[in-house]
């Protein structure tokens, strides 16, 4: 049998526990599955630090890689099958974007993106193209398969409409996380109808639409995504352990450039450190790799860089207080000044931290054609925007919500050493009591 | 302190006014590819290179009363008018930056039409593939747009003159 269209003798199924089941019947499928470079993902954290807020937050990329992909497995074989507007031999390209969209992901990426300039998107087409397995696989499909597919994860394919099943404002991608997100961090909120969204999705000319029916189905999702982001993705413990992990990376770049010693020399960072990473070096991080790095500079001479790690393993996070940069940000620099008095150096331990600084997404209605909003289908075949019609869509779209905190050891303010003049004064800028 | 929302300050005090969310998104997105160190990041949507970062750091900058928005109706759609307050003014004096060469590329930018920036980002976005090609993907992706051969080569001249402005 032609391996595009190879099945499994016997089909796979995963337990899972937000969808229950996934199938895998495709040899292809199957075979991705297996490959280091996939199964790399099991040592990658969906949520990165969010576990040291909710300890069950421990799930993976790989959990979700597979949600993701039994997501558009039921809408191409349930939903969308022998729909005129759907092509059957975008069935497998959909599949496997689904499966791979996640591919590039580093360890801790978001932090580890921002201080060595990295982008995941790059290396998910990096390890599709490149000399991997997963390119292996995927050649056998065709020669221009691994291309089609990094097109669509890319978002560069000019098939939209694949494009916007696995990527647009409601996509697998958000209906897979939003739901085992609210599962592993056990919070009642990310739950909504998927059953009935996946019946009303209709593929559309340039994307899917949404039948005007299952409106209210749509506004319990973005609902979902709403409160997601200010009660999970959001929560100001976990942007604490996020600013040390950062702060971490940032003194050990720093120290690598003033040619420290360390202790336990950072190898895997080499080439992160030089700007000269390798497909291959990328390959190697994941997480495991990183806390023992982080384990083991607990014991570093750096007096910094060995307390952050401390702070980071053993859960001894910053504090915060809220911020408003507008009105306060005379006051910071003054804080800053007498931080410095005490010997806290404020670069790594009074740090501002934003609420841009999350890359998660709130639903926009598209104005100014900033990205493809969720389109309706009314019943006289009209299309139209979806915050136009739903109240409840228009109040939480219209309205912008910012949030900055301020970040700081407060251990450390209360050490005997400090002066009391500016233990004091520091004490009354933050608006906080120390003893 | 908030080093990336001054640079976004520093490049709408430079351009005066940015009329358009698109514009200033390309404007941002094609200074950043001219080597202006701007940290927020780009993905490719169905409009071009987009940034929701940058979005949230306008949107925050508005909220800190740093930027002005003023809304306005144009044709079916709306349109925003972005241009600094006085207490943004304040605090971009408080914290200058650093950015030489960059106010003459904004100011050469800001006096494209939208419609030209979202063609040389996307031009700008798929710089790793040959001239063609580029051309195969602007007229495949951007169909609805309608861009002529002439245009492509226009843009092409234009990221020239603008990387020769970047450097001087």
């Amino acid at each position: 049998m032609a391996y595009p269209v190879e099945k499994l003798r016997e089909e796979k199924v995963f337990k899972d526990p937000v969808h229950r089941y996934v199938h895998v019947r495709d040899r292809v499928i199957w075979d991705l599955i297996g490959t280091s470079e996939f199964q790399r993902l099991r040592r990658i954290k969906q949520l990165g630090t969010t576990y040291l807020t909710f300890h069950g937050a421990e799930h993976s990329r790989f959990n979700h890689s597979l949600g993701v992909y039994e997501i558009i497995r039921r809408i191409a074989d349930d939903v969308f099958a022998e729909r005129p507007e759907w092509n059957e031999d975008d069935r497998l390209l959909s599949l496997c974007a689904a499966l791979l969209h996640d591919l590039g992901h580093g360890p801790f990426s978001h932090s580890f993106e921002k201080v060595f300039d990295l982008d995941h998107e790059f290396y998910t087409r990096a390890i599709i193209l490149g000399d991997t397995e997963v390119n292996k696989v995927l050649l056998r499909i065709s020669d221009d398969f691994p291309k089609k597919v990094a097109d669509v994860i890319a978002k560069t394919s000019k098939n939209k409409l694949v494009v916007s099943l696995i990527s647009s404002q409601i996509d697998a991608d958000r209906m897979d996380y939003l739901q085992r997100d609210a599962y592993f961090t056990g919070v009642s909120y990310g739950h909504f109808d998927m059953e009935r969204i996946l019946r009303v999705m209709m593929p559309g000319e340039d994307q899917i639409v949404i039948k005007q029916t299952g409106m209210h189905a749509v506004e319990d999702y973005i609902m979902s995504r709403y409160q997601m982001y200010w009660q999970v993705y959001f929560h100001p413990v976990t942007r604490s352990a996020e600013v040390i992990l950062t702060k971490i990376l940032h003194r050990a770049k720093h120290l690598h450039e003033q040619n420290y010693a360390f202790k336990s020399y950072p190898q895997h960072f080499y080439s992160l450190f030089n700007g000269e990473i390798t497909l291959e070096d990328y390959i190697k991080l994941d997480e495991a790799v990183i806390l023992y790095y982080f384990q083991m500079w607990q014991e570093e001479e750096d007096a910094i860089l060995r307390d952050l790690c401390s702070r980071f393993m053993n859960r001894n996070l910053f504090k915060y207080a809220e911020f408003d940069p507008a009105k306060e940000y005379k006051k910071l620099a003054r804080l800053s000044g007498l931080f410095e008095k005490a010997g806290i150096d404020p670069e790594y331990y009074l740090v501002v931290d934003s609420s841009s600084d999350l890359p998660y997404d709130f639903y926009r209605p598209g104005e100014e054609e900033e990205r493809l909003p969720i389109h309706l289908l009314m019943k006289n075949g009209e299309i139209r925007e979806l915050s136009r019609e739903s109240e409840i869509v228009d109040a939480i779209s219209g309205k912008r919500r910012t949030d900055h905190k301020l970040y700081y050891p407060a251990d450390f303010l209360r050490d005997d050493s400090i002066e009391p003049s500016v233990k004091k004064e520091i004490r009354k800028l933050l608006d906080i009591d120390l003893h | 302190m908030l080093k990336d929302h001054a640079k976004i300050m520093h490049a709408i005090a430079a351009s005066e006014e940015i009329i358009g969310r698109k514009k200033l998104q390309k404007m941002i997105y094609i200074a950043k590819k001219m080597d202006f160190p701007f940290q927020e990041r780009f993905q490719f949507h169905f409009y071009g290179p987009y940034s929701e970062e940058l979005t949230l750091r306008v949107e925050e900058l508005c909220n800190m009363g740093f930027l002005n928005e003023i809304k306005e109706k144009k044709g079916g759609y709306y349109q925003y008018r972005y241009t600094l307050t006085d207490n943004g003014k304040e605090f971009l004096g408080l914290n200058a930056v650093e950015m030489p060469n960059l106010n003459s590329c904004l100011e050469d930018m800001n006096n494209q039409s939208a419609r030209f920036l979202e063609l040389v980002s996307t031009v700008l976005y798929f710089d790793n593939l040959p001239k063609d090609e580029v051309k195969e993907k602007v007229f495949t992706l951007k169909s609805k747009q309608k861009y002529t051969e002439e245009e492509i080569d226009t843009a092409y001249a234009y990221i020239e003159s603008l990387q020769e402005k970047a450097r001087h």
